[in-house]
């Protein structure tokens, strides 16, 4: 597949600005982690996953990140994104498998999408499974039953890629729940673990390829992101978490995206 | 005298030679559970969790959104007990026909105490939307409705219990999703006992007894908690004119209280309600000795139908 990482960075710039324009009409939403997961969303469907491959988000809460970059893909209506959240929308406020074709899995509750991208690489080896998790959500239990789950079960088809951008809702991943070191308990669970800057394209692509290439056991990617990535005043600040924002931030933050 | 679940295993390994989309899941509970022989038989769709319900559930989910029809067994405190959520969220609310097999529920587990008994899972369950409820009453039936939720698409949670149990169906008697079936007819009956579960057989008992001393009494087996059969429950309601509940598990949220959400929206009749009365279990010999300390046995149910019969005519 020939990638033009230009045109990926301006797909990214709108999928941001969706992002903004969705929350702010929504007047509710997660901004924060949905703009530090897009150049890896943008990357996954602009460059990555193939027919047979599926892609299953964990952290369903980012969904504006999701639904802004299969609008931009055209696997959903553009003028769709407008009803995010309202009554009778397809795009529901965490994202669900029976209203939007294209969703793998319900999603928001933390720590179960692993687990189903698990069973669903378990049964389909010929494809290629990617999952999205955030580094929060390492707080599950649940997650890291999962992780068991696919070292046992050699499912070398599974690649993971943590959104790790530090915050969770209350504060800082190292204040809520330090987590110690990512890498390290990956690589003690039998996994290959890759470290990326989670916004470059060369380093998203060259850690996905290698990660396909691995045999035997499943793959995870951390990807240290930006939280707010793109808005100044988002950036880094847990506040931004679930916050919309009003009318003279939505202005300022699209003024920096222009 | 045979086990729920041993009916239940032996109708896996069927389903496994006919339906290569069978798939078995454990929380470490294999042999307990009674998948051993599907496990041994389908080495390659059998999957072995560990002591992990919550992935037990959510595993479970993924692969029946990738086309497979997941059977997953643990006992009933800690699936559904540990994995509402799981259960809700990744199977239910995206339909996928994950079937969580909830053993040794009930008083089953009766020396292991209150952790390991499980009076609340009918009604957690039930709750759920597009949840199938099904409460077999014996190893036979336990067959049939191992069978019946294989193919019929939906969410479903499978109760089973881990003891011994007086079969009162037989092999030829019709098992339906959602159709309950008259145990015992008589000719004028005054109330109508309906319960589900190995239970059933103290009812049957409790219907003999109560012939002795001239009271005459339907037995309902309403295996399916949900969805209900409505039309089962108001025409034995209009019937008798009294009804008598029994359940192994709490009667808040169980079988008791959705015939009473039946009854109160069709045709009101007094009832009774036989289960456990918002109280934990504890350890014990055996089962039955758990059944008469928390009120489940014949003599329960005997003065229960006495009781609403005075009811009905005062």
């Amino acid at each position: 597949m020939e990638i033009d990482i230009n045109n990926l960075e301006s797909i990214s710039g709108r999928v941001r600005r969706n992002i903004l324009e969705m929350v702010y009409k929504a007047g509710s939403g997660h901004p924060g982690g949905s703009l530090s997961a897009v150049e890896i969303m943008v990357a996954l469907y602009f460059g990555i996953l193939e027919d047979r491959d599926r892609f299953f988000l964990s952290n369903g809460h980012i969904c504006p990140a999701l639904y802004s970059v299969m609008a931009e893909k055209g696997l959903i209506d553009k003028n769709l994104l407008a009803s995010y959240t309202e009554l009778g929308s397809s795009l529901q406020g965490h994202p669900e498998k029976t209203k939007l074709k294209g969703i793998e899995n319900t999603s928001g509750p933390l720590g179960l999408g692993l687990a189903q991208a698990a069973g669903f690489a378990a049964i389909k080896k010929g494809s290629y499974i990617y999952c999205m998790t955030s580094d929060g959500e390492h707080d599950e239990g649940n997650h890291w039953e999962a992780v068991n789950f696919a070292a046992k079960y050699k499912l070398s088809n599974l690649i993971q890629i943590v959104d790790k951008n530090g915050i969770q809702i209350e504060g800082t991943v190292e204040e809520i729940m330090p987590l110690g070191s990512l890498k390290e308990k990956y690589l003690a669970s039998d996994w290959n673990v890759f470290e990326i800057d989670g916004h470059n394209f060369d380093e998203i692509f060259d850690s996905t390829s290698k990660a396909r290439d691995k045999k035997g056991k499943p793959s995870v990617i951390l990807a240290n992101t930006v939280f707010g990535k793109g808005i100044s005043f988002m950036e880094s600040n847990p506040d931004w978490h679930a916050k919309a924002p009003n009318g003279d931030e939505f202005r300022k933050a699209m003024e920096e995206l222009k | 005298m045979k086990s729920m679940r041993g009916g239940f295993g032996e109708m896996l390994v069927e389903l496994g030679k006919k339906n290569p989309d069978i798939v078995v899941l454990t929380a470490d509970l294999a042999d307990s559970t009674r998948v051993k022989e599907f496990a041994e038989a389908f080495p390659n769709r059998f999957f072995q969790v560990g002591v992990a319900e919550q992935a037990l559930v959510t595993v479970a989910a993924g692969m029946a959104g990738a086309g497979k029809i997941p059977f997953i067994t643990s006992y009933a405190v800690f699936s559904p007990g540990r994995t509402f959520e799981q259960i809700k969220v990744t199977a239910a609310l995206s339909d996928l026909p994950v079937k969580i097999v909830g053993s040794h529920a009930g008083f089953g587990a009766s020396m292991y105490g209150a952790t390991h008994q499980s009076l609340e899972d009918i009604a957690l369950m039930r709750v759920i939307p597009n949840m199938v409820v099904v409460s077999p009453c014996d190893y036979e039936e336990a067959k049939k409705a191992t069978f019946a939720v294989a193919e019929n698409g939906k969410p479903s949670y499978l109760r089973l219990a881990r003891q011994d149990s007086p079969i009162i169906t037989d092999e030829n008697s019709k098992f339906e999703i959602g159709k309950a079936v008259i145990l015992r007819e008589s000719k004028d009956p005054q109330v109508a006992i309906i319960g589900c579960g190995p239970v059933l057989a103290e009812a049957l008992a409790a219907a003999d007894q109560l012939k002795d001393i001239g009271i005459e009494v339907m037995v309902i087996n309403n295996h399916t908690i949900k969805p209900i059969d409505d039309i089962a429950i108001t025409n034995a309601a209009r019937i008798c004119g009294a009804i008598v509940t029994v359940e192994e598990h709490q009667v808040m949220g169980g079988l008791g209280s959705t015939v009473a959400e039946v009854v109160t929206q069709g045709h009101i009749v007094p009832m009774e309600f036989v289960g456990v009365k918002d109280v934990f279990g504890e350890s014990a010999k055996n089962y039955q000795e758990l059944w008469k300390k928390f009120g489940l046995t014949k003599e329960n149910i005997t003065e229960a139908v006495k009781k609403v019969i005075t009811r009905k005519n005062s």
